[in-house]
């Protein structure tokens, strides 16, 4: 393991050295985890940085990042581990002279044929890696339950081999856009933790942190009006990912100030849907200055 | 099982508790679960167990760790946050002016107003301007100079809350714009909502500690109220917290009813997929395809009331009606006021909520004579509409008050459609409490279907799983 750390601030300042600003919960909750080997529940709003986190976890620990996307319809064969037919019928079909139905069977369930998905390779790694479990609320309540056994035990018993246990012990992310509420048994053995979008300061040290060209007023600008925008009772607010992007179009640019003008012209950088537009153009829009000189009017 | 006293749990689970932390947080905390539990936050064993790991951890000297650890174990929502953050200010703030109390301890000295020489206009301005930043350690400090500089105008009226008015009044704090103030006051601009409530609340805490200390006892722990528990983007007068809500039951709404599907998952093999499948493997079917299984998706009828007396909840109960059309194909929407009219193709027509609500607003055709409900003829004229269409898989689900005033329930046509219908829900945005007094004639209905009081989100949603539990339970 590159990495153990030992305090909060550890933790903090390791963080930031790979580009991720925690929240004040965050770095805590984070070095919780690393303590204590219980998994972490993030929730929040789509893009204040979830997944993110676990990212950046991965890249300051020095661990590998195993990512399992939940959807609709996940089961254990994709996630956790499944038999390889193919490989056990040819295995059958070369021994099939002479060898005991004994001997076969005890072949063909062997670690050799079994297909390791995340879940299982997460546990099986003889590094100790970072798994994230990304929208866990995507999926039905019966794969939560499967879950659970992995999530406190770290442990996953398959029928035909028995008992298999972690190696090493990963820190474990899941994610929620809270679509639907998640059981009681799976919170019961998380760490929650609730990412919401930052103060204006916060926000603000983001975007100079991934432009740090970027005029010191225009940012401040930049933040103050996406604040304003996710006031707005709109289909999708902009995450913080958007804003740094939209801070990058400014700087390309060469924008040395947010007028209403840049505004209209990069607004879809932020705001993604046909009727949003509208609601913040109306509302943002007309507060912003018209630009006094005339060097960015046609 | 019983469970044990809180002496003896302290005791048991003393053993848990760090080392260097002082006697008795052990027993500390557990009362603080137990005080959680009483506010509805479900802190089972296993979390209180984590929650002293977490002490080995965190020193609990560091307040702000403190708090954001016990939060991260025994807080799992958004809700329950929420209500942590108040049952902990309430929790540590009685439990810290106790011990005060027995061990005698006073704040002496402190601010005294006369003797420092307060420029009032000064600390008006400098409190405006933490408030502005949002800077809470300096906000604590002003709270309590502005306690010593106003509030003993008058020797305080005993009761806190009309202390803390008088003293923002004082102080000048307000939300909206002073243009008459001079511009460089922060003051000029309005100040944040947020923070003028925070600072409120820090007074208010001050004056408590004030109290506390002159009468050496603790008033008795107020529970709280609905109002406390609400998030601040709680309320449903707020139109785009409404449309957040509704935003959510819409996801929730489509990934509904699939997940108790349980048993009958794998019902169906996809035969042909499966034999195609099986030309991999030279013949042999050793994938199974299945059938993929589709969501039960009830056919809708949504009647919705939206006459005056229930101005309010219309706009609530139409959004609403904008969500489900969203999340089911099969379903017609009709509002009705003295007639009624239906309004399916407005909704299929208008995907923007704003667009829906004017255009019903519009044209709907409900423009009526007396603009009073007459349940009797809405119960005929949807008989009528529907009676052909109505068979035992589809749901009924009515919005409205049951206000009739005085005029004939008709509950004997209501109960044709119910019986013909498969389900029947009514929605009734009043509070329990006034069912039936006045005008309101919802036990006639309540007996042919069933009747959910519906005027926050948590019930709308308690609604929602009512709605998309499997028929068979009838």
């Amino acid at each position: 393991m590159a990495a153990s750390p030992q305090t909060i601030d550890d933790v903090a300042a390791g963080l930031r050295s790979v580009g991720y600003l925690p929240g004040e919960s965050t770095a805590l909750v984070s070095f919780l985890a690393a303590k204590l080997g219980k998994p972490i529940l993030v929730e929040g709003p789509a893009g204040v940085g979830k997944t993110e986190l676990a990212r950046a976890l991965s890249a300051y620990l020095d661990r590998r990042l195993v990512r399992l996307q939940c959807y609709e319809g996940l089961d254990e064969a994709k996630a956790l581990y499944e038999w390889n037919y193919r490989k056990q019928l040819l295995r059958i079909q070369a021994e099939a002279e002479g060898a005991g139905w004994q001997e076969v069977q005890d072949d063909i369930f062997g670690e050799e044929f079994l297909l390791e998905r995340p879940l299982m390779s997460a546990i099986a790694s003889p590094e100790p890696v970072v798994l994230l479990i990304d929208e866990i609320d995507k999926t039905d309540q019966e794969f939560e339950a499967m879950l659970l056994e992995l999530l406190s035990d770290f442990q996953i018993s398959i029928p035909e081999l028995g008992l298999f246990e972690a190696r090493t012990r990963p820190i474990v992310l899941l994610t929620s856009n809270n679509t639907r509420e998640l059981t009681e048994a799976l919170k019961r053995r998380c760490l929650y933790l609730w990412l919401d979008y930052p103060q204006l300061e916060h926000e603000l040290a983001i975007v100079k942190l991934h432009t740090p060209d970027l005029d010191d007023a225009v940012a401040r600008k930049l933040v103050e009006v996406i604040a304003m925008v996710r006031e707005l009772d709109l289909k999708k607010p902009p995450s913080i990912a958007e804003s740094v992007d939209w801070a990058r179009a400014l700087l390309l640019l060469g924008a040395d100030d947010i007028d209403s003008a840049t505004f209209t012209q990069t607004l879809s950088i932020i705001v993604k849907h046909r009727t949003d537009l509208d609601v913040v153009t109306e509302r943002v829009g007309m507060k912003l200055p018209v630009r006094a000189t005339s060097a960015g009017q046609p | 099982m019983p469970r044990p006293p809180a002496s003896r749990r302290a005791a048991l689970y003393g053993a848990t508790a760090p080392e260097h932390a002082p006697p008795g947080l052990a027993a500390h905390l557990l009362q603080f679960g137990e005080e959680l539990r009483g506010e509805g936050v479900a802190v089972g064993t296993s979390e209180l167990l984590d929650a002293f790991e977490v002490l080995r951890e965190v020193p609990w000297t560091a307040l702000a760790d403190f708090r954001e650890g016990l939060a991260a174990t025994l807080a799992k929502s958004q809700e329950d946050r929420r209500v942590f953050d108040l049952v902990f200010d309430r929790f540590f703030f009685r439990a810290t002016e106790l011990a005060a109390v027995r061990e005698g301890v006073t704040e002496s000295g402190g601010i005294d107003a006369a003797g420092a020489e307060l420029n009032l206009e000064t600390l008006r301005q400098e409190i405006a301007r933490a408030l502005r930043d949002g800077a809470e350690g300096r906000m604590r400090d002003l709270a309590r100079l502005a306690i010593a500089a106003f509030g003993r105008q008058g020797e305080g009226s005993g009761v806190i809350g009309v202390d803390v008015q008088r003293i923002r009044r004082s102080l000048g704090l307000r939300a909206e714009a002073q243009p008459d103030l001079p511009p460089d006051d922060p003051r000029h601009d309005g100040l944040p909502r947020e923070a003028i409530r925070r600072f409120e609340a820090l007074l208010r805490r001050e004056l408590e500690r004030a109290q506390i200390e002159r009468t050496e006892s603790l008033p008795p722990a107020r529970p709280l109220n609905e109002l406390d528990r609400a998030l601040p983007s709680g309320p449903l007068q707020d139109l785009a917290a409404v449309h957040r809500v509704v935003a959510q039951l819409k996801r929730r709404l489509k990934t509904q009813g699939q997940e108790s599907r349980g048993v009958k998952r794998h019902a169906h093999v996809d035969v042909r997929r499966t034999m195609r499948a099986s030309l991999e493997t030279g013949g042999v079917p050793v994938v199974l395809k299945y059938k993929p299984v589709r969501p039960r998706r009830p056919e809708i009828y949504v009647l919705c009331d939206v006459s005056t007396s229930v101005t309010s909840a219309s706009v609530f109960f139409l959004s609403v009606l904008h969500a489900l059309h969203d999340s089911f194909r099969k379903m017609r929407s009709f509002v009705f006021i003295e007639r009624i009219s239906e309004v399916t193709d407005v909704f299929e027509r208008e995907r923007d909520f704003k667009a829906v609500s004017d255009a019903i607003g519009r044209d709907a055709g409900v423009a009526d004579i007396s603009g009073y409900t007459d349940y009797g003829r809405v119960w005929n004229e949807f008989a009528q509409l529907v009676e052909d269409d109505l068979h035992p898989r589809a749901t009924v689900i009515v919005l409205g008050d049951a206000r009739t005033n005085g005029r004939d329930p008709r509950a004997d046509i209501f109960a044709t459609v119910a019986a013909r219908a498969g389900r029947t829900f009514w929605l009734n945005p009043e509070p329990r409490l006034y069912w039936n007094y006045g005008d309101s004639v919802i036990a006639a209905y309540e007996r042919y279907c069933e009747a959910f009081e519906c005027w926050t989100t948590g019930q709308l949603e308690d609604f929602v799983k009512a709605l998309t539990r499997p028929v068979s339970a009838r």
